[in-house]
């Protein structure tokens, strides 16, 4: 495969295609809202009206306003319908004509729309996720001819680093040094694993990514695998996805027929195999060295670190790890170079973020924007506001995360701006939460989440999560007193400097956060009538040993 | 000093039971190559087949793969997707993730209880109907979302969720 | 090996490279409590009694597992890490169902040594009171699950030592178990060999030998250390 191959598909593709594309999301979200029989009849009624050569309609991946789906967009004018039924999808061909169409229309200028950035999302919702021409024909897998052909392994870290590209799975790590370790710790073989298994309750960011264009991110994987010199690659998804292991699988095997992938890509010495890996239910194994232990088809138990992945990860050989989103962002910033990628976003977080905007808010799916937006653009400008009453508070980061109040609206949502008011940037869920929403009782949720996902390897997280749960339940049900309020804080400080992996080192910050700005809530629900049984815990020592059972 | 004959040409005998299944794990197996650490594919193949699994079953994956009972039986129980238990001939899967939760899975479950019976994790005594929760099904756009026989339900209300347990569970509430 | 030179709570020691924080302190004499932690077996990193601050900002790392390094500051017994162990000890007793008055264990019992010096008196948080089982279908041996505290230190000495893997992990969270083969009765196991080493690696009662009354058991650690350096290290000490 040569450039002027990948070229000729790209015309056979654009010269194929005829004037007018209606494209209807088929991703999750809408598949259950049969958007596979409204493709079915765009298809037929597009048939019957004698239109072959003129009308074709197609599956596509996520056009982001999940929550109206299924989704219909007519291109080359962007005319978006919404809530599309099978029984109004021959009225869309229809309206092609000028027709009167049985669906809602919805404005592409609209603020929901207007206001989002399309770097990771460029061709969700444009090119066909089950076709790899398609792909191609929208410049893809350009960038990793350019990476194997046209630079060294070390310029292609190098560029990287200077794109100041950062772990989207929450952490923000930056992604080229860690490219970087990998690619100088010696071993005989080395490994790039694709971090898929999206457990934050509320997040579907990289099932959209995986189900809308799973060829990106096999590039972006295929990019960091010449680069640290590894030459096998693993995606690591979500059981609960089916679709996107579905198409990932089909992408796998065209992109493998091409010799995009397998041996020689490109022509070069360079070999590069994707497998997937099921996971089977467990959000600890979005902790990296439990996704591991898990690959190599253990319990998901996280080890100690150091040593980190970078040095001795999958069989104990240098492993780069990096979310479905991270691999996503590689391919335009090897194409389009890193100053490019640099220009978005803010001075510490650069480029864009995808985030799941869910909850009481109007206009609920998938959003990309730049990093920095204030908070309360997104939700506010682009989600619609809450539905109905006013928002109070915004979650972000999952089980690890915290709730922001509705007066922090202003911040900025970058990785240093989130932490510094106690809630982390996250895999991209955000939850918009309105009066309706008791916060004691989302601390509650967040911690059953938490103690039901603990992997019960160390003491902290596993009997910790257990107490957290008791005492947050005692003071939902009115039973608590003061002092139980005081032995909430000091276990949640305990537990999250005291646990081995990620999740127990996380699992408080939904109660350190609304203890911090929901305080009130949390007094209210407290007995004051008489003191409880037990005794107040005060974090001293008692110097005097116990006395020995003889 | 002697040394024992190497145990790996020790082939493991077919199941004694001639179910047409076992021949079908053991070729997804030999896709593996036998590999230990394939573990996790092997169950996933072997609950396809079967439905969930039984110990007898993963005494038979053991065998073939080299690994210890206890270590099979270890992985197993870590994920949620494993059953060791039948799960009844309909299944209800009531997404809890925080979108679901927000706008009222609690709901969702409440009225299972009342139409079925049975709570999360149970099966109805008739072996008709298995009521589940999932973390989150990444459907967090059409929340609540409920998987009724595997196919997704997004907006989902108590009652358009007791009309479709009607046909599910005899006489409605239990 | 190269050695190193660190302190620890003020002291300068030296290591070898390849030690960890827990193998220096204890060679230099100063204490760091463990449970789930066996010289000779491999690392679990999961009790957390054996944290110790080291290095900048007073990170809290698993001294069994870090391994030393040069200009390396430890402290090993500052307020907030009593604060945290007794903390701990408390997690467990409220995880399982302690009984010291009952257990063959008891005044030769690593949970109880720990909350000993650790000076606990009394339990701030709630017992939780779990159902569990107890087996008593082998012949010399019974498994108590009420007194295990999931250190899965028989499970590396039955996988490590003996080589037999008869135990291992089931469930997860709080309801994690220590299994014999498929989750069956001990006594069924088709792996065990009845070596006891299962027995002899156990920090409390949970894993008992037969006849042994309230107080009178002899875990037979030495044992097990024997074999360890017979093992590991090809030295027999007698």
């Amino acid at each position: 495969m040569e450039l002027a191959d990948l070229a000729a598909i790209a015309e056979k593709e654009r010269a194929a295609r005829p004037p007018v594309e209606v494209r209807c999301c088929t991703a999750a979200g809408c598949a259950s809202a049969q958007a596979d029989k409204v493709l079915d009849g765009l298809k037929k009624a597009a048939a019957d009206a004698g239109l072959d050569g003129k009308v074709r309609a197609v599956s596509v991946g996520c056009l982001r306003l999940c929550s109206r789906g299924p989704l219909v967009q007519v291109d080359p004018d962007g005319t978006l319908y919404a809530n599309v039924t099978p029984e109004a999808a021959p009225s869309v061909i229809a309206g092609l004509a000028g027709g009167p169409v049985a669906a809602e229309r919805l404005d592409p200028a609209g603020p929901f729309f207007a206001g989002q950035a399309s770097v990771v999302l460029e061709n969700s919702g444009r090119v066909e996720p089950e076709r790899v021409e398609s792909y191609i024909a929208a410049d893809g897998y350009k960038a990793l001819y350019k990476a194997v052909r046209e630079m060294t392994p070390a310029e292609v870290v190098e560029a990287v680093t200077r794109s100041g590209l950062r772990g989207r799975g929450g952490a923000g790590y930056p992604t080229g040094v860690k490219w970087a370790t990998v690619a100088k710790n010696p071993g005989d073989r080395k490994y790039v694993v694709c971090n898929a298994d999206e457990g934050d309750p509320g997040a579907f960011m990289n099932r959209s990514v995986l189900e809308s264009d799973p060829h990106k991110v096999l590039e972006g994987m295929a990019i960091a695998g010449y680069a640290v010199g590894a030459n096998q690659g693993y995606v690591y998804v979500r059981g609960e996805y089916p679709l996107a292991i579905d198409r990932l699988t089909t992408a796998i095997k065209q992109a493998g027929k091409l010799g995009l992938l397998g041996t020689h890509v490109f022509g070069t010495p360079f070999d590069f195999r994707v497998d997937i890996r099921i996971g089977a239910g467990a959000f600890v194994c979005g902790e990296e060295t439990a996704l591991m232990a898990s690959i190599m088809g253990g319990r998901g138990t996280p080890t100690p670190r150091p040593p980190y992945p970078a040095e001795k990860g999958l069989w104990g050989m240098p492993t780069l790890l990096n979310n479905v989103e991270t691999f996503a962002n590689v391919p335009r910033i090897i194409r389009d170079g890193p100053e490019w990628f640099a220009g978005i976003g803010t001075e510490k977080s650069k480029g864009t973020k995808v985030f799941c905007l869910t909850g009481k808010v109007a206009n609920t799916g998938l959003v990309e924007v730049p990093l920095g937006t204030p908070l309360r653009t997104i939700v506010e400008g682009i989600g619609g506001g809450a539905q109905g009453g006013a928002i109070k508070a915004v979650q972000t980061g999952g089980p690890s995360g915290g709730c922001i109040p509705a007066e922090l609206l202003d911040t900025p949502v970058d990785y240093e701006s989130l932490g510094k008011i106690g809630s982390i940037m996250g895999s991209g869920g955000m939850i918009v939460m309105d009066g309706a929403s008791d916060m004691v009782d989302v601390a509650r949720y967040f911690m059953e989440f938490c103690m039901d996902e603990s992997c019960g390897k160390c003491v902290p997280c596993r009997a910790g999560t257990v107490q957290l749960h008791r005492l947050l339940t005692r003071i939902v049900d009115g039973a608590a007193g003061p002092d139980d309020m005081a032995r909430l804080e000091s276990l949640c400080h305990m537990v999250k400097d005291t646990s081995l992996c990620g999740l127990g080192q996380t699992a408080p910050n939904p109660t350190l956060s609304t203890l911090r700005y929901f305080r009130k809530e949390y007094e209210a629900k407290l007995r004051t009538d008489r003191r409880v049984h037990l005794p107040v815990y005060t974090p001293t020592v008692n110097g005097t040993p116990a006395r020995r059972t003889p | 000093m002697p040394t024992a004959p190497p145990a790996a040409e020790a082939r493991p005998v077919p199941h004694p039971s001639g179910d047409k299944r076992f021949k079908l794990l053991e070729v997804a197996m030999k896709k593996h190559q036998f590999r230990p650490d394939a573990l996790i594919e092997v169950l996933h193949a072997a609950q396809q087949l079967f439905g969930y699994l039984e110990l007898d079953l993963l005494l038979f994956v053991a065998r073939h793969l080299k690994l210890p009972p206890s270590r099979v039986y270890g992985v197993a129980t870590f994920y949620h997707f494993f059953a060791l238990k039948p799960r009844g001939r309909h299944t209800c899967v009531v997404c809890t993730g925080t979108a679901c939760y927000v706008k009222g899975a609690d709901g969702l479950l409440a009225a299972l209880r009342r139409e079925a019976g049975v709570g999360p994790g149970e099966t109805t005594p008739d072996d008709n109907l298995s009521v589940l929760t999932a973390r989150c099904i990444g459907a967090c756009g059409i929340a609540p979302a409920v998987v009724l026989d595997g196919t997704v339900k997004g907006h989902v209300t108590a009652d358009a969720l007791a009309a479709e347990m009607k046909g599910w569970v005899p006489g409605g509430t239990g | 090996m190269t050695a190193v030179t660190l302190t620890i709570d003020g002291k300068l020691v030296t290591a070898r490279a390849d030690e960890t924080i827990l193998q220096a302190a204890r060679a230099n004499g100063i204490p760091i409590p463990t449970l789930c932690h066996v010289d000779g077996l491999s690392a679990h990193g999961g009790c957390r009694l054996c944290l110790v601050e080291a290095g900048p900002g007073g990170r809290l790392q698993p001294a069994c597992v870090i391994k030393v390094a040069e200009g390396q500051d430890v402290r090993t017994d500052t307020a907030k890490l009593r604060e945290y162990r007794k903390l701990i000890l408390e997690l467990l007793f409220a995880e399982g169902n302690h009984v010291c008055a009952v257990c063959v264990a008891n005044g030769n019992c690593e949970l109880q040594d720990a909350a000993a010096a650790a000076g606990m008196d009394h339990l701030t948080l709630d017992y939780t009171h779990p159902r569990r089982e107890v087996d008593l279908s082998h012949d010399r041996f019974g498994v108590d699950h009420n007194r295990c505290i999931l250190c899965t230190r028989c499970v590396r000495a039955c996988d490590e030592l003996e080589g037999a893997h008869t135990w291992d992990m089931s469930g997860r969270g709080a309801n994690s178990k220590v299994i014999t083969d498929l989750n069956q009765p001990w006594g069924e196991s088709a792996t065990c060999t009845s070596c006891g080493k299962c027995f002899m690696a156990c920090p409390t009662g949970a894993i008992f030998r037969k006849g042994a009354t309230v107080a009178e058991m002899d875990h037979g650690r030495a044992k097990l250390d024997f074999l360890i350096t017979a093992r590991g290290r090809k030295q027999w000490n007698v």
